[in-house]
């Protein structure tokens, strides 16, 4: 656990960049700081390695205070990624993951050992450790940044807007890339970020700060898009919170039915405006209509339990029919979430 | 033909064609032996090389670490460059006398003003986030600047040293003033007598040593930075 303790950070000219920050990120969890530029976030992380020292206040790792760790030391056991990955350009991929077993004096032969695991479980090709860092993509230099941070098997690792110069693509693929990762690590991880969206996606907990350092709201992010503490946070949360909300709601007690399904080849009659026509291993094909029942229209998925009512709402809004086609894990239909069985489950979802 | 100037075709007659003058004068067991002025001349070119070296790389990092010394330094060194040679010889016999230092010393100085700054501009191509994330691994700064910061400004450098091995090698003949001029002799020889082939030898020997100490550093260019030529070929 990384504790915040009424930390302050004062320039010498008299600027503060962060004003009495009291904190906790949890153990085994993501702790994300987000807010606009100047709200002190990155001046927050880096004051628990010791980049910046803090003014005021203390920062305990697990209970003891990082002021009294000698920084190299300090920093060896803590790992960092940083925006533009920051590889070392004349050190091969390999070298550049196994930095800080070298720096903590392992064997060469089990640093190279261990980063070329690493390589694999941050989902490169093991082909690609013996090249140079700019012969690799900005999204696969950003992976080798993740392994090389993990390579000492630090508890804690702080990321500073590690995705924010990819494209979002790259950018989606690399956040599900790191919950997967932290989903089998558990590691305790402070993320930095000015992307609310982002904050939200990866956080267990979001700290939201206001330009001056000071901590406006702390909470999980549904907490965050129900109940924003302030007028900031609320414009800072976007226009859409609401929507955003929906991907906390689970799609698990969603009514579904299940007599809307037809096979290939159906032609009626029916008393239904609209029939999902399946395959024989049901899986979906099209809506048809019982005005023109020989057309197929588009449809949209969502996978039942796993994907969020977010997820189900939109793959309702991709179809003429107005209903979601609900899927299982590999893609067979489970039934459908007709206009009336999302509109009860919004209307449970604004309640609270 | 005896009283027309000297030319390549009367040498056929009277004086020694430039083959049989090489071969008398290589290794005559004097100083002024072709052998022994190239010997000298190596030395005279090579030290200042290596002295600039030890010098700029220390001035170039404080230069770094503390921004206000650059141009102090700089300014210095190029002031001592914009001198002529000759002036400062005569300063320097009082000290050194017609020696090698006399010539050593000032084309340090020249050397000098060319390496702090390739070595301040190669650090400084030390990208800042490269050098954030050194720190945040936890290196150590003397094994951050081992490590990390000199290789990356290997490139620089070495660039800087290929500008100062030519014009050392070059400049070392401008040492004929003072009677130390390496292979430069033979020009004040060639000048004197007047006869040609010495200059001809002098100017073949020292464009040889420059393209020779060129390619010695391309090709350490290469091996110690193995990532810049595979940043070339991709």
């Amino acid at each position: 656990m990384i504790t915040f303790d009424d930390v302050t950070k004062r320039y010498p000219d008299g600027t503060v960049a962060v004003d009495h920050l009291s904190l906790e990120a949890p153990t085994g969890e993501i702790t994300v700081f987000v807010g606009p530029s100047g709200c002190g976030k990155t001046t927050s992380l880096r004051m628990i390695n010791r980049m910046i020292d803090a003014s005021e206040g203390r920062i305990l790792l697990d209970g003891e205070p990082v002021q009294g760790i000698d920084p190299p030391t300090l920093r060896r056991g803590i790992g960092y990624v940083i925006q533009q990955a920051g590889l070392f350009p004349h050190r091969k991929i390999v070298d550049n993951i196994a930095t800080v077993p070298y720096l903590l004096g392992w064997d060469r032969k089990k640093a190279r050992d261990r980063a070329m695991e690493l390589l694999e479980r941050v989902g490169l090709d093991s082909a690609m450790g013996e090249r140079y860092p700019f012969q690799l993509s900005g999204g696969q230099q950003q992976r080798v940044g993740v392994a090389r941070a993990l390579a000492a098997d630090p508890p804690v690792l702080l990321m500073d807007e590690p995705f924010s110069a990819v494209d979002p693509i790259v950018r989606t693929s690399l956040q599900e890339e790191l919950l997967r990762l932290q989903a089998e690590l558990n590691k305790t991880i402070v993320f930095v970020t000015h992307d609310i969206d982002e904050a939200i996606k990866l956080g267990d907990r979001v700290a939201v700060l206001r330009v001056g350092g000071k901590l406006a709201q702390l909470a999980d992010p549904k907490t965050l898009l129900s109940e924003p503490a302030d007028d900031f946070v609320r414009e800072f949360l976007g226009h859409d919170r609401g929507i955003r909300r929906l991907q906390f709601i689970s799609t698990e007690g969603l009514r579904l039915r299940d007599d809307l399904t037809v096979p290939e080849g159906f032609e009626g009659p029916t008393d239904e405006p609209w029939l999902l026509v399946v395959t024989g291993d049901r899986r979906p094909v099209g809506w048809i209509s019982r005005e023109r029942p020989a057309e197929l229209e588009p449809y949209g998925t969502f996978v039942l339990g796993r994907d969020s009512m977010r997820s189900a709402l939109d793959a309702a809004l991709l179809s003429p029919s107005g209903c979601a086609v609900a899927v299982d894990g590999d893609g067979k239909v489970v039934g459908a979430a007709t206009r009336e069985a999302l509109d009860e489950a919004l209307s449970e979802a604004a309640d609270g | 033909m005896a009283d027309g100037p000297p030319s390549m075709w009367a040498m056929a007659d009277g004086p020694p064609s430039i083959w049989e003058w090489i071969a008398r004068n290589w290794d005559t067991g004097r100083v002024d032996s072709i052998k022994n002025l190239l010997g000298d001349h190596l030395i005279m070119s090579l030290v200042p090389i290596v002295a600039a070296l030890v010098v700029a790389l220390p001035l170039g990092l404080a230069s770094v670490r503390w921004r206000w010394l650059y141009q102090p330094t700089t300014g210095v060194f190029n002031v001592i460059y914009a001198l002529p040679s000759l002036p400062v010889f005569m300063l320097l016999i009082q000290f050194t006398g017609l020696s090698k230092t006399t010539v050593i010393v000032p084309l340090t100085f020249y050397a000098c003003a060319v390496l702090i700054p390739s070595v301040v501009d190669g650090l400084g191509a030390v990208p800042e986030h490269v050098r954030q994330s050194a720190v945040a691994m936890g290196f150590t700064p003397l094994r951050r600047l081992v490590q990390v910061e000199l290789p990356i400004a290997t490139p620089v450098v070495i660039a800087g040293l290929r500008v100062v091995a030519v014009s050392s090698i070059s400049l070392v003949s401008v040492g004929a003033l003072i009677g130390q001029g390496g292979l430069g002799m033979l020009f004040t020889r060639a000048y004197q007598n007047p006869f040609v082939p010495p200059a001809l030898v002098g100017i073949v020997l020292i464009v040889l040593l420059a393209l020779i100490a060129d390619g010695l550093l391309v090709l350490a260019q290469r091996l110690l930075t193995p990532w810049v030529r595979a940043r070339r070929s991709a």
